[in-house]
């Protein structure tokens, strides 16, 4: 069964705290990662390793500049197909 | 055919640093490059670094650091059977840069070779020169990390400039008699995978250092506190009893993040790439005689080195403060 929505973005949350120190409660799906939640280029690769052990969906380093917002990485996450 | 007997082990009898005298601050490369002195401290970490003057050589840095660290040692010059030079900024292909210094520091006819494992060079060599002294082969080991990366930096590429640096760090090897109540030198974890060797690469001669940063960040993060843990594991140290982890000074944001993986929260972190800049094969030795200097580690400690970079290749060991 696919993950959900939701199950990826709380655990998108847990990643960008620990990675970044950004509150979970702030990362909201509209939220653009530079803009917004002050994340840049070195800390998206961070994020792309933890979800890839979290996830188990690979984000290589050229996909992560089309990754601009929290909803990007949902949707890229769910549509890699993967199975909870 | 004979062989001589192994001895128990190895240790670092006193280190070594210099650092060129030139400071180059992150506003007086903004003054040139497309930079800011806040982008370069949030990506990097690097406040300032030095840079060796227009007469300053490779062998001059060597032997600076070299010199200090056999002076520390206490050991006459005659002591020394071997020099060992990790570098990858040689000047010149031939003659190499080990037997220049060892002549410069009076040490008459040692074995002298220079070993290219780039950022992981003074750990490299740290496990050689441990190996020879511990064989018999050496009775001590001058060991030097060295390089002069300004002359293969493109001054007008902003993503390298303001990473890379000059100067270099030392450390002297003996042998230890007894392991259960000396300190020592650790197993070596070393590796290295070719498949990666476009990601860090200098061309030819003509050709500047080129680095694919991202990619680079992302092998570190995760391949190497792996390499770190069974060095510990081998040594028989848990890191939660290390004083210090001393990694290779690539990049704060990766020293950092190695540091959280490792599990050892008591350990004094080193961050010297702040004033120093990444050095390269210089850097861990360089770090580490200048946290002993300040007092921040004291003898007996034991301290992880972690060396990483182009090839790719790493290495990995613990030792014991002299």
């Amino acid at each position: 069964m696919a993950m959900t929505q939701e199950e990826i973005l709380t655990g998108l949350g847990e990643i960008i705290d620990e990675v970044a120190g950004v509150p979970a409660d702030q990362v909201t799906p509209d939220k653009s990662f530079v803009d917004d939640l002050d994340i840049d280029s070195l800390s998206m690769v961070e994020i792309a390793v933890a979800a890839q052990d979290k996830f188990g969906v690979e984000i290589p380093d050229d996909q992560l500049k089309n990754l601009k917002t929290v909803q990007d990485v949902i949707d890229y996450v769910r549509g890699a197909g993967v199975s909870a | 055919m004979r062989l001589t007997e192994c001895l128990p082990g190895t240790r670092i009898l006193a280190f070594g640093g210099y650092q060129p005298a030139t400071v180059v601050t992150n506003d007086e490369l903004a003054a040139t490059v497309d930079t800011t002195d806040e982008w370069i401290r949030s990506r990097v970490g690097i406040a300032s670094r030095r840079i060796a003057g227009p007469d300053e050589s490779l062998a001059d840095m060597a032997a600076a650091a070299g010199g200090k660290a056999l002076a520390a040692s206490g050991l006459p010059a005659s002591d020394i059977d071997l020099v060992i030079v990790a570098t990858c900024t040689p000047e010149t292909p031939i003659p190499n840069v080990a037997a220049t210094v060892a002549t410069r520091l009076g040490i008459a006819a040692p074995g002298a070779y220079d070993l290219n494992a780039a950022c992981a060079g003074f750990c490299y060599a740290l496990s050689a020169a441990s190996d020879a002294v511990r064989v018999g082969t050496s009775r001590h080991a001058l060991v030097i990390g060295a390089e002069k990366l300004s002359q293969w930096v493109d001054w007008t590429d902003r993503s390298t400039c303001i990473i890379f640096a000059d100067g270099a760090g030392a450390a002297v090897v003996g042998p230890v008699d007894d392991l259960d109540t000396a300190p020592g030198i650790g197993p070596v974890v070393w590796g290295s995978d070719g498949n990666l060797a476009d990601k860090i690469f200098i061309k030819d001669r003509g050709s500047f250092l080129v680095q694919e940063g991202q990619a680079v960040f992302r092998w570190a993060t995760t391949a190497l506190h792996p390499v770190a843990k069974k060095a510990c594991e081998l040594a028989g140290v848990d890191p939660t009893d290390l004083a210090a982890f001393v990694p290779h000074q690539a990049n704060l944001r990766i020293i950092e993040s190695i540091a959280r993986k490792l599990g050892a929260p008591q350990a004094r972190v080193a961050d010297d790439i702040v004033h120093a800049g990444n050095t390269s094969s210089a850097s861990i030795p360089l770090a580490l005689s200048r946290m002993i200097e300040r007092g921040e580690i004291g003898s007996g400690g034991a301290v992880l080195l972690l060396g990483f970079g182009a090839g790719i290749s790493y290495a990995a060991q613990v030792i014991t403060v002299p």
